[in-house]
């Protein structure tokens, strides 16, 4: 089975890139083939200029990942889980730094815990500390927020976004498509191992979801009316349309065009 | 770096639970002494002018430092495979020649420190004495390093705990108890004597056993040239599966 076929992509530096798809699409094995997890059969891939196959240490220390299970090392604590990560990269007397990531992420006070003790929430903060001890210059997050609760969900949000202001380039995979919409300036749909859509989130909304939308008129009897549009442009006309015949308009709610609008098209 | 943090982290693994690793594995070295020593003291003919439990002990100590060097890359690899941690190192700037020696170094330093136990253990029940150090340093070292690497094979071949209990089962422990631990080939039947040397088990612990006694079964260099062929051997077959990422790396 070809798990991806063709694809091709260059995430400039500085990026938050999102990577759209439904299960099966090839998100996870592309990032795997990125991170050298898996090998590809043709092709290459390459890291700020470092090929992942020729250069592979150098391409392995420009990247952080997020893997997307909760897997964790029972034998060891917080601190040490990311002494040893940071070990494998070459980092020594780091513990500046791992405090540094251990406060940004509330996981002080857990330093010397066993990672069995955490909850999957403090498992998920480790994870992401793991990818971080290193100071890689490009985050893949492959679904980071798989099973959070809310208060994580911003917390890690506005840590990663911080990154990403720092000059860190994030790739994102993600379900949750409100999430990709808020956070990424391009995006690209995979379907069945192949790009379907690459492009600015905001040209992704413009060309897609706003070609076809609707708008929800409440009438002052109290009638809700639901007007399908083509574009926004027919709006004055069905407006204009529903006052002739009598009905007055005591509010009025736009559909907003959004991501998943444009996923449904794009991918079903 | 890598291979240094990735040693270490294999020496916290078992010394976290050393009850577990070293002390138990100790145990039951010290059970097998008092048993067998008791029992077949006098019944079994071994090197002229050696008691049968004095026979016994370096035996029950290479056999401690095989087992627990093979125990030791196997579990962790395929723990690490069941649990999906092995990412972690998987990810990292780290080689296959990195990974292959930091884990068979790990194994070494597990299968000497239990070995080590179990002689300063049961050496208090026998008289020992210490003909040819070097010999036995040099076949405990290779030894545990093939041991080592075996474990390591096993854990990279294995996707289950059960294929990694059926070759320590059904491969290691055989080859272990019919090494000559606890008897001198010389005692054998023809057929049996003929097929231990086929073991490769056989010759470490009988060139182990050469550096107590001066005397061994076959020419202890005869011996080290085998072990150290067996290494390479299993060391050749996990550097090429490492390097192709068989069942690690899809």
């Amino acid at each position: 089975m070809r798990a991806l076929a063709g694809v091709s992509l260059e995430i400039p530096q500085g990026e938050f890139f999102g990577l759209l798809g439904p299960n099966g699409a090839g998100k996870t094995t592309l990032i795997n083939v990125v991170a050298g997890l898996a090998r590809a059969d043709a092709g290459s891939v390459s890291v700020m200029g470092a090929d992942t196959s020729t250069e592979y240490r150098r391409a392995r220390r420009m990247l952080g990942v997020v893997p997307q299970e909760l897997v964790f090392d029972p034998f060891f604590s917080v601190r040490e889980t990311l002494r040893l990560q940071s070990g494998y990269f070459g980092m020594r007397a780091n513990d500046a730094w791992i405090d540094e990531v251990m406060a940004h992420l509330d996981l002080t006070e857990k330093a010397d815990t066993n990672m069995r003790a955490l909850s999957g929430g403090m498992k998920r903060r480790v994870l992401i500390a793991q990818a971080l001890v290193h100071k890689p210059p490009v985050i893949i997050l492959d679904e980071p927020t798989a099973g959070v609760d809310v208060e994580l969900r911003q917390d890690l949000w506005q840590f990663v976004r911080r990154l990403n202001a720092d000059g860190h380039t994030i790739v994102l995979t993600t379900h949750y498509l409100e999430e990709a919409e808020l956070h990424c300036s391009r995006i690209a749909m995979l379907k069945a191992g192949r790009v379907v859509a690459l492009d600015s989130t905001r040209n992704l909304l413009a060309r897609f979801a706003g070609s076809r939308t609707s708008a929800r008129v409440v009438a002052r009897d109290g009638r809700q009316i639901v007007l399908k549009l083509n574009n926004y442009g027919e709006l004055e006309r069905e407006l204009a349309r529903l006052r002739e015949s009598g009905v007055e308009i005591a509010d009025l709610e736009l559909d907003r065009p959004d991501l998943e609008q444009v996923f449904l098209r794009l991918t079903s | 770096m890598g291979f240094t943090t990735l040693f270490r982290k294999e020496l916290l693994r078992f010394l976290k639970v050393s009850v577990q690793t070293v002390a138990a594995p100790v145990l039951t070295s010290a059970l097998y002494l008092v048993i067998f020593g008791q029992v077949l003291e006098g019944r079994l003919q071994v090197f002229e002018g050696v008691r049968y439990a004095s026979f016994l002990v370096p035996g029950l100590v290479m056999m401690s430092v095989l087992q627990n060097a093979f125990a030791n890359s196997s579990s962790s690899l395929i723990q690490s495979k069941i649990t999906g941690n092995i990412v972690f190192v998987l990810l990292a700037p780290i080689s296959y020649l990195e990974f292959f020696w930091a884990y068979v170094a790990a194994s070494v330093a597990r299968g000497l420190a239990v070995g080590a136990c179990v002689l300063a253990v049961t050496a208090w029940f026998v008289e020992l004495r210490l003909e040819a150090p070097l010999w036995t340093a040099a076949f405990a070292l290779l030894g545990a390093a093939l041991a080592g690497a075996l474990g390591l094979l096993a854990g990279i071949v294995s996707e289950k705990i059960d294929q990694l209990a059926a070759f320590q089962n059904f491969v290691i422990l055989p080859l272990t108890m019919l090494s000559g631990v606890f008897y001198s080939i010389h005692s054998l039947p023809p057929f049996w004597r003929e097929l231990s040397h086929a073991n490769p088990f056989f010759y470490m612990i009988d060139g182990f056993r050469y550096g107590f006694f001066g005397a061994a079964d076959i020419a202890p260099g005869v011996s080290l040239a085998l072990v150290g062929g067996a290494f390479l051997a299993v060391a050749a077959t996990c550097l090429l599966l490492l390097k192709s990422g068989y069942k690690l790396r899809t």
